[in-house]
């Protein structure tokens, strides 16, 4: 048992936490990020490439660094202390980590110099609007034809989907729209014909976008994975995200609750600093509590992303997945509460920690989904 | 970073779950998992059984019986005693007055009580709380004068658990009226057959004598009897309270609830199937199970962190432990108490002769009563409230 990083992980994190404070330590900052064509800097993901997380999460022996959980979530922590704009999420842990699972050797050898050197993007096109938290439930086909497939339906809020080159989109090859066999996974170039990529600013700050594949022709090597057994990648690209998540929601709520802590110990009412009032003493206790919750529970995502057991590793995942949305909920929502009238104005910037808290929530299932699948796999404490 | 055990540590606890659940008699454990009374003879049986296998006190220094064990494996031995629903070694002995002793007590008190204390041969109860003194217990009252070879003690104590099976009495006193409200006190061990030493039960809310008021009137006490140095009780009460809160989180406890709650589930009829088959009920247990998981490895944090700690000082973080721990131990109680539905509300039906005991529902007479109970451990160990403050004040500087 040993909760301390390795070296290595603790310059990573350090190197991280620097970059992103001097990118992004003002709302100015960060707001100047946003308001780019495709809601954040190229020069910041040119960085990001510079530093070497774009490269982090794949193999030496593909060119990238052989970086495992721990080490995406150190990133991700630290990306989401910051609120980095950059779409490291939809680029590297769902477009990359499909494309690292499932990729052939020739589709590595044509993207991944690309992705890893920042000259590329990928998104992450699997979600549909009718599916919520499904992820059997795809009803975009793709038709065998002459040389090919030939795609059709629509994805639903695809992170980043305007700064992909490439979307790794799902769609069946056989089967009913509900069944878990015959979800199939494709490359598809973002500028395809028949490819239309509806683009907006989501409410965290960030950006996605529908889209919506007509009688899009993509080649035979551009299958991604094995035929009709897409949802397995699926489901690993997804657990992969909740890990990333969990660890970006307990950055933003490190940076909340210190927010929250220093606004506490400066602010001043009836004469005295207000954190001198034991009511309000005790929210930041209880925000503190549930941060480090969160925290412990992040670190068991990380670890069980590894574990080989299906059952085990779903179970887990969504265990974790429960644990930071209700931290995430109470911190957040104290947080704003207890900075009064300041907190709810998008002039400061812990009301946008709240805001990403509040969407992370309801990313890659929210707390009534996960608890559910964790209810009905008999939970957590054997009955022996 | 690794969160799991290493192969050692995962034979060292297959070693002491094998111990538990073959050496310590099933009906005592089934007595700790149903939530019946224990008798004192219980507690004595289960003890001497873990200090004859040199398990009674690991934590202790070594030279006094302790277990060259690292903070691993005695959260794991405390873990597992818990899960297998072994009687808790004697609060009041293991982790209050023997390390107390063990650390300042003079050669002639350590030679004399620190074998019977662990072998519980001697049992002891805690003489701290007053009606006046609880959260606040710096502003106790009880008073020993000195008077030629012995001190001279008057006064109340409130909240004493077991005092009723206690043989001895540690105590807090105040020895020099004019001091300071934390200076002045001292710490006595006082001999509960000393004439003037009345114990009387206090019934708690669970309808059980787990608790007692003792009054405390002429009592003499020899001056050897005195721990330490006088009017420095204080920093003794201290380090008790560090020990204290050692594994209050009582994870395992909660864990074996939660595991006696999905055996019960499956045998207890709902619409056309079990309580198993509700899953409502399920998705409320999960939500307490994983809130439970998050909190045995944020306890494994501060075990890992103790490793590197002066262990004489309090860990501010472990009270969030306090604080979680109790309120999911409490939440198992509620889970347990909805799982005996109608059937919680007979009480007393053994006492009062039904011999149907064997029926379906004979569990449930006790879902109650320990809902009941447990709602002490949110206040008792420094109340939840007060472990807030520490934290506003240790960990946040407010």
């Amino acid at each position: 048992m040993d909760f301390d990083l390795s070296d290595e992980q603790s310059l990573l994190k350090d190197s991280v936490t620097r970059w992103a404070a001097d990118t992004y330590g003002t709302l100015e900052h960060l707001a100047a990020a946003r308001a780019a064509p495709l809601g954040f800097p190229e020069a910041g993901w040119a960085e990001l490439a510079e530093l070497g997380l774009l490269g982090l999460p794949f193999s030496e022996a593909d060119g990238g660094f052989g970086g495992g959980s721990v080490e995406t979530l150190v990133v991700m922590e630290a990306l989401g202390r910051a609120m980095a704009p950059e779409p490291y999420l939809a680029s590297i842990v769902l477009g990359g980590g499909a494309l690292r699972l499932a990729g052939s050797a020739d589709q590595k050898a044509a993207l991944l110099p690309g992705l890893m050197d920042g000259s590329t993007r990928l998104a992450f096109a699997h979600a549909e609007a009718q599916a919520r938290y499904d992820l059997n439930d795809v009803a975009t086909t793709a038709r065998a034809v002459e040389g090919g497939f030939r795609l059709d339906g629509r994805k639903s809020v695809v992170l980043n989907a305007d700064a992909a080159k490439t979307l790794v989109v799902s769609a069946r090859t056989s089967g009913n729209r509900r069944d878990a066999a015959g979800i199939s996974l494709f490359l598809v170039p973002a500028d395809a014909p028949g490819v239309t990529v509806s683009a907006y600013p989501t409410q965290d700050g960030g950006r996605a976008g529908d889209v919506a594949l007509a009688d899009v022709f993509v080649p035979a090597d551009a299958v991604l994975g094995p035929l009709g057994e897409g949802l397995g990648v699926v489901e690993r690209v997804t657990e992969g995200a909740i890990a990333a998540v969990c660890a970006e929601a307990v950055g933003l709520m490190e940076a909340l609750h210190g927010l929250t802590v220093d606004y506490l110990k400066t602010r001043k009412q009836f004469g005295v600093a207000i954190g001198s009032f034991q009511a309000l003493q005790h929210k930041a206790v209880d925000m503190f509590v549930a941060l480090e919750q969160a925290r412990s529970m992040a670190l068991y995502a990380g670890m069980m992303l590894e574990a080989t057991d299906e059952g085990e590793r779903r179970t887990a995942l969504s265990a974790a997945k429960v644990q930071i949305n209700k931290s995430a909920r109470l911190v957040g929502q104290t947080a704003v509460q207890l900075h009064g009238g300041i907190g709810m104005t998008m002039e400061y910037i812990g009301a946008h920690h709240f805001r990403r808290l509040a969407m992370i929530e309801l990313m890659f299932g929210d707390t009534a989904y996960h608890q559910r699948r964790v209810a009905a796999a008999g939970g957590l404490v054997s009955a022996a | 970073m690794d969160l799991r055990f290493t192969p050692e540590e995962i034979a060292f606890r297959e070693e002491v779950r094998t111990f538990f659940r073959t050496e310590i008699p099933a009906e005592i454990r089934a007595k700790v998992s149903e939530g019946r009374k224990l008798a004192r003879e219980d507690y004595v049986t289960s003890q001497r059984i873990l200090n004859d296998k040199g398990w009674a006190v690991p934590h202790w220094p070594l030279e006094h019986g302790g277990q060259p064990w690292t903070t691993v494996q005695r959260y794991i031995f405390m873990e597992e005693l818990m899960q297998a629903a072994v009687p808790l070694p004697l609060q009041f002995n293991c982790f209050m007055v023997g390390p107390v002793i063990a650390t300042f007590g003079n050669d002639a008190q350590k030679a004399r009580f620190l074998p019977r204390i662990k072998s519980l041969e001697d049992w002891w109860c805690q003489g701290f709380s007053e009606p006046g003194a609880g959260s606040d217990l710096a502003s106790l009252k009880t008073r020993a004068v000195r008077q030629g070879d012995h001190y001279v003690v008057n006064g109340q104590k409130a909240w004493t658990t077991l005092g009723q099976y206690a043989d001895w009495m540690f105590c807090l006193a105040r020895t020099d009226m004019e001091a300071k409200k934390q200076q002045g006190i001292s710490f006595l061990l006082i001999d509960m057959k000393s004439p003037g030493v009345t114990v009387r039960p206090i019934i708690t809310i669970d309808g059980r004598h787990e608790v007692n008021e003792v009054f405390l009137d002429n009592v003499e006490v020899p001056l050897e009897n005195l721990v330490g140095e006088e009017n420095k009780g204080w920093d003794y009460a201290k380090f008790l309270l560090a020990n204290e809160r050692t594994g209050i989180a009582r994870i395992g406890m909660s864990k074996e609830r939660i595991a006696r709650i999905k055996r019960l589930a499956q045998t207890t009829p709902a619409g056309e199937g079990s309580m198993w088959d509700d899953l409502d009920f399920r998705s409320r247990l999960a939500s307490v199970e994983i809130e439970l998981k998050a909190l045995e490895i944020t306890q494994m944090r501060v075990v890992a962190a103790q490793a590197t700690r002066d262990p004489t000082k309090p860990d501010p973080a472990s009270s969030i432990l306090k604080i979680k721990g109790s309120e999911l131990q409490q939440a198992t109680t509620e889970l347990l108490l909805e799982l005996a539905g109608p059937n919680a509300l007979p009480a007393a039906r053994e006492e009062a002769g039904h011999n149907d005991m064997e029926s379906l529902f004979a569990w449930a007479d006790t879902a109650a009563p320990t809902y009941f109970n447990m709602r002490k451990v949110s206040i008792y160990g420094g109340s939840n409230e007060i472990q807030h403050n520490v934290i506003a004040k240790a960990i946040l500087g407010l």
